[in-house]
């Protein structure tokens, strides 16, 4: 049996939940899927409170995010939405997919697919960086703020941008010690509200400073870490042990991009954007007509932009099926101009110079 | 390890139940991945690896790193990260791909 939904939502994460509530709101026939226990995607494991502007929830904190966003839709007979499902494929003909609870596939042929698989995060080399007890910093969010288990008595966080200091923040707060945040950059990354509460919980930040090597047989039991020159090389001399039973990865993401690779989706390698991400326009439709992108897998950057994104790929979804969802033009206005707010300044620097490299020039502006 | 006290979360745990794990009888919550529980007792190594033999286990608890793939009830490659425990489960560190019955 082939499933026809009007909109077919891969993700679950803030951006295919704002996809979801838009397409809904707009009179819909959604479907949304995600491989995960429970919606939300990384929303799930943010204790802390978001930044930014009303519209995206500041001062909410990220775990109650998802049921905002659902609210208004979870009752709607034009949703639903389906759980532990993965989506394994996309077909010449335009069918998706996916495999549920890992024993029965399902088959979609949406009208429009709106993909929203998020990220996955990134390594970086170093001697024994496979040893059990070297974990993504996600992978640690996961395991002590969903379901509680601590990932070990002592860290190490690699990394410096916001998922390492918010992570080594978190650790704390589930009784964890850091024995130290290290950043090979010359300074740190993420915002200072974030780097300070390191600070005064007394976990040193050491910047210009990289690992060398996880000590261990069968796990962690230690690390070795030396400070960096201008051209990232380890300088002799400066290397350090660290005791520590465990290694937080939070080097960055990488987007999901497999579905619009098998959906031949014209695709660009941008550096700013953590890797190969789909060209769209300002829609968030990709250079195949029917496919969206929303939120990390179409460049690395917040959940507050993924909500927009989200949001805006959702709307153009519904609009050019011919729903014409209320007051199109002013809410579509709205959210380019929200996204634009949010990559203004120099922390967006990075991001619009690498959405310059992959998006499409829009005909009505030009 | 588990976290007993949080200043922000309340843990919504399933009920206690056991299950095996290689020769020993573990207990978990039910529904949590099984990964949880075996970290929960301090079992880190999950698998080895193909080509070295090298130990590996939990990295990147959504299903997509292959780190933690292992035999669940004689199936094996079962990404434990991301599979929920359920009493009576038999799970054990599966040799090499694993073989399908």
């Amino acid at each position: 049996m082939i499933h026809e939904p009007e909109v077919l939502i891969i993700g679950g994460g803030p951006a295919g939940l704002s996809a979801a509530r838009q397409a809904v709101k707009a009179g819909c026939k959604t479907t949304l899927i995600d491989d995960a226990f429970d919606l939300g995607g990384q929303l799930v494991k943010q204790t802390h409170k978001f930044f930014g502007s009303e519209m995206e929830y500041a001062g909410v904190r990220g775990i109650k995010i998802p049921e905002i966003l659902l609210d208004e839709i979870k009752d709607d007979s034009n949703f639903e939405y389906l759980l532990r499902t993965s989506a394994t494929g996309y077909y010449e003909d335009g069918v998706v997919t996916a495999l549920y609870e890992n024993n029965e596939m399902l088959k979609f042929k949406p009208k429009k697919l709106i993909i929203a698989t998020g990220a996955s995060e990134n390594t970086i080399p170093f001697v024994n960086n496979d040893l059990p007890g070297v974990y993504g910093a996600g992978a640690v969010q996961t395991l002590m703020n969903v379901y509680g288990v601590k990932p070990g008595e002592m860290g190490l966080m690699i990394g410096a941008g916001n998922i390492g200091l918010i992570v080594s923040y978190q650790l704390k707060q589930a009784g964890v010690d850091v024995a130290a945040v290290v950043e090979a950059a010359p300074k740190v990354g993420g915002y200072w509200v974030h780097a300070s509460k390191i600070a005064r919980l007394g976990i040193p930040i050491k910047t210009r400073t990289t690992i060398l090597e996880a000590i261990g047989k069968e796990k962690v039991e230690g690390s070795r870490i030396a400070s960096v020159d201008e051209n990232w090389q380890p300088i002799p001399g400066t290397e350090q042990t660290i005791n520590c039973d465990f290694i937080c990865l939070a080097v960055g993401l990488y987007p999901l991009s497999d579905i619009f690779h098998l959906a031949k989706c014209e695709m660009k390698y941008v550096p700013e954007l953590g890797g190969e991400v789909p060209v769209r326009d300002w829609e968030m439709k990709t250079t195949i007509e029917d496919i969206y992108v929303a939120g990390d897998a179409g460049g690395i950057e917040e959940a507050s932009s993924a909500m927009i994104e989200g949001a805006l790929a959702g709307l153009s979804a519904a609009n050019a099926l011919g729903k014409e969802p209320e007051d199109y033009n002013n809410v579509k206005c709205q959210l380019i101009n929200e996204l634009s707010e949010l990559r203004c300044g120099p922390v967006g620097d990075h991001i619009r110079c690498g959405l310059a490299q992959c998006s499409m020039e829009d005909e009505n502006e030009s | 390890m588990r976290i007993e006290k949080h200043p922000i979360l309340d843990f919504k745990r399933g009920k206690k139940v056991e299950f095996q794990f290689e020769d020993r009888t573990l207990t978990g919550f039910e529904g949590e991945p099984i990964a949880a529980a075996l970290h929960d007792h301090g079992i880190m190594v999950l698998k080895n690896s193909l080509r070295h033999d090298r130990p590996r286990g939990f990295f990147c608890a959504i299903g997509h790193c292959s780190s933690c793939l292992m035999e669940v009830d004689g199936c094996p490659n079962v990404r434990v990260c991301v599979e929920p425990l359920k009493a009576g489960m038999v799970v054990r560190r599966q040799q090499g791909k694993g073989v399908l019955r």
